[in-house]
């Protein structure tokens, strides 16, 4: 019966080349501090932070420099000792200028992060941890970098039962949430039971693939005795990392449309903010580094670094030997979500998972005519129609648009990736959207 | 850092899976090696000269009618239309015949359309279709197989618009037997293909390895040629079982005529049949429905051109209502 039992998975989906194998086995090791760090007040989805440093001022590692501004927002701190240079727009990893307060390493400070009065957790009410974790500027660390707080502070009437970690890294190349399973199970477990004390789960679960045994074989070791805590292993697929995918896959349940997880009493973390929010609590150090994967077929050594938020991609991909000639693109992210950058002065953010530079440019430019067989329906995780909506994108038809659904579409990119006429179906798709958004009210 | 390379912007995904409209014709003209080789096999010089005089006919008018100069030409799809046309045709048909039935395929059923994917029939049997009607002798006149390979009939070389002599020692394919003579050829002789019939019909095996070969690799929708097959072998033993002797059996049904060649090319060309799984259930059931209804019922002894024609028609309907339901949307 074992060998008939498959993998659990969700339905639909793409298998591109993983291409995991340049940074899977390397540790990860610290990146050196560099001279100056730009740390946008917009790195997170929600309303920008507010600064509550001047320019000349002085700051500590780990010291607020901007709070959250609302509650959908979050907090922004120093990664280095040092002094606040500039509040000026610097070039965000989105392509456009944001606002950014730039800091200045202070060559002389040792750069240890010095813990500050923060109660244990022990004695934290719910509220008290879901607000610490705010003030502490912890987003997820998937790539979306939706605060976390958001989704830890239960509503009024609703309930959580299963708190899910997200540990897939389904995009191809990264690696970041990968070793950190493997080199930190502990303060993964440790951030997932934390979460479920927060939201008052009562089981737990972490969703891996199986191209990550030593992850799933270091977290089973350590999951502590009488925890309700399960390891998932789950077939290599993208994109598994999206939360309802994510969701399908374990519970074979789907997030109603226009609903979130927490309407089935399912609350999602990455691995990555579960250690992030775990470090909080075991040293009251905010958000203020995390883990990046290097690589791609430009760079010339491949690594898992954990990068001070706010170093400049440049100086990363130096730190790792610099880009080879044939580089074409630097992407920020994974390859399938990311965003290609043409200034690589932009800072890592909260979100950027990985710098991957890529030799080859994605073939956009020999469109041909759709021959509707279907490939994009096939991947299609939320069973949408691309080659139609694209369609009606391009006829602007918003009414159609909405009635088939294209806000459903978190723009994966699976249609595109499959697709042989080489239609850019997910640009469409996102051309569809905000005309949806922006004419589709009434 | 060595000077920073000259970065471009594009937006994601920066993969793609490597497959584009080209491979796709490509991997089926591929299979349709074997095919070919079974019906100069079978029917000697005439299958190569049929298949030329079609194909040339099907990327001339594609050549010549087609806005974007030699473009389209390179992704195959009039080559391959002018091939699956050829094995649709008798082997005595005159070239003249098999080149304008190329044109008219790819003339009136692709071109004035808007060229590739915009389409409603499929190409190949819009060419058959219209040879059918204009040269309804020379498309029922079918010579019988096993001739040596250099051997050619007068009638393949006819002048253009010139009657082809009555030269071709004929004989009945296993339908029109079936129909008129209600003699049923056995099952060995149709998979093996040594009975009469178009070029690429009568070898039934090679055509169910060729099917299963495109359905592994994925090429084509296996619902589609599989929900065909299911159709006609449900509709054929429904009326055996209320019928009784007087109508043909599910097996023969099966693989007889040019139903496992319209099973495997025609019914899964992706431009003129539905894009959901579900669409493409109703659709091979339809086809099936139509290809009993017309071989038992009909006039002709063969229904599978006529079957994938009108369910081709129905297409964008069958899309209308088969749109996929969105995921964590109603109707699980």
């Amino acid at each position: 019966m074992a060998a008939l039992r498959r993998t659990l998975t969700f339905r639909h989906g793409v298998h591109p080349d993983e291409h995991k194998e340049a940074t899977c086995r390397l540790p990860i090791q610290r990146m050196p501090f560099v001279d100056e760090y730009v740390l946008p007040l917009s790195q997170h989805i929600g309303r920008p932070a507010k600064p509550v440093v001047r320019p000349g001022q002085r700051v500590q590692r780990g010291e607020l420099i901007a709070e959250p501004d609302g509650f959908v927002s979050s907090a922004v701190h120093s990664p280095v000792t040092g002094t606040v240079a500039a509040i000026e727009m610097r070039p965000h990893p989105t392509g456009r200028k944001m606002e950014a307060i730039v800091v200045r390493a202070d060559p002389f400070a040792s750069q240890r992060f010095v813990r500050r009065s923060d109660r244990p957790r022990e004695d934290m009410e719910p509220d008290e941890i879901v607000a610490a974790i705010q003030r502490a500027g912890i987003v997820g660390l998937g790539g979306a970098a939706f605060p976390s707080h958001v989704k830890l502070k239960v509503p009024p009437g609703k309930r959580v039962r299963f708190a899910i970690l997200n540990g897939c890294e389904c995009e191809p190349y990264l690696t970041a949430d990968h070793r950190t399973m493997a080199e930190r199970p502990r303060a993964v477990l440790r951030g997932l039971e934390l979460i479920m004390k927060v939201t008052g789960a009562e089981r737990g679960y972490i969703g891996v693939e199986v191209n990550k045994p030593d992850a799933i074989a270091r977290l089973r070791e350590e999951i502590p005795d009488g925890m309700p805590i399960t390891v998932v292993p789950l077939a290599v697929k993208y994109p598994q990392g999206a939360e309802k995918a994510l969701i399908d896959a374990i519970f074979h349940k789907e997030v109603p449309t226009g609903k979130l997880p927490l309407d089935l009493e399912i609350v999602v973390q990455n691995v990555g903010t579960a250690a992030a929010i775990a470090d909080l609590f075991a040293t009251g150090q905010p958000l203020i580094e995390r883990v990046v994967t290097v690589s791609g077929p430009g760079v010339r050594r491949p690594a898992n670094l954990l990068v001070p938020i706010g170093t400049p991609v440049r100086a990363v991909l130096e730190h790792c030997g610099g880009l080879l000639p044939s580089t074409r693109q630097v992407v920020l992210g994974g390859p399938m979500m990311g965003h290609a950058q043409k200034d690589l002065d932009v800072p890592v953010v909260k979100g950027t998972s990985g710098v991957i530079a890529l030799d080859r440019l994605a073939p956009v430019t020999d469109e041909q005519p759709c021959i509707r067989c279907g490939r994009c329906l096939e991947a299609c995780p939320m069973f949408l129609n691309p080659s139609l909506l694209a369609t009606l994108a391009r006829a602007e038809r918003v009414a159609d648009l909405k009635e088939h659904h294209i806000l459903d579409c978190y723009e994966c990119a699976s249609c595109s990736f499959v697709c042989p006429s080489h239609i850019p179906l997910v640009q469409l798709m996102r051309v569809g959207k905000a005309l949806v958004r922006e004419r589709g009210s009434n | 850092m060595t000077a920073s390379p000259q970065l471009e912007l594009t937006t994601a995904p920066f993969l793609h899976r490597g497959l584009s409209t080209r491979r796709v014709m490509f991997e089926v003209l591929a299979s349709l090696v074997p095919v070919v080789a079974a019906a100069i096999y079978f029917f000697g010089l005439a299958a190569v000269l049929l298949v030329l005089a079609a194909t040339a006919g099907a990327v001339l008018v594609e050549w010549a009618f087609d806005a974007q100069g030699t473009r389209a030409l390179r992704d195959g799809s009039a080559l391959l239309t002018g091939v699956l046309l050829a094995l649709t045709l008798p082997p005595s048909l005159p070239m003249w015949m098999a080149f304008l039935g190329g044109a008219i395929g790819i003339g009136l059923g692709k071109t004035i359309w808007g060229g590739l994917g915009h389409n409603l029939f499929n190409p190949a049997l819009v060419g058959r279709a219209f040879l059918q009607a204009a040269f309804p002798t020379a498309m029922t006149t079918w010579a019988r197989p096993g001739l040596s390979f250099a051997e050619i009939r007068p009638a393949t070389l006819a002048w253009p618009f010139m009657k082809p002599a009555a030269d071709v020692v004929t004989t009945a394919t296993p339908l029109g037997l079936a129909k008129f003579d209600h003699q049923y050829t056995g099952l060995w002789p149709l998979l093996a293909g040594t009975t009469a019939g178009s070029l690429g019909e009568t070898a039934g095996l090679v055509l169910i390895a060729c099917g299963l070969w495109l359905a592994i690799r994925r090429v084509f929708d296996w619902r589609l040629p599989v929900s065909t097959l299911l159709s006609v072998a449900f509709f054929s033993a429904l009326l055996r079982a209320f019928g009784g002797e007087a109508y043909p059996g599910p097996a023969f049904m099966l693989c007889s005529g040019g139903l496992l060649l319209g099973a495997v090319y025609m019914v899964t060309d992706p431009v003129t049949t539905p894009l959901t799984p579900r669409g493409a259930w109703i659709f091979g059931a339809g086809c099936g429905l139509l290809v009993v209804l017309i071989r038992v019922f009909g006039g002709l002894p063969e229904g599978v051109m006529y079957a994938i024609l009108l369910m081709n028609a129905v297409t964008p309907l069958i899309n209308r209502y088969t749109q996929p339901r969105v995921f964590g949307g109603e109707g699980r």
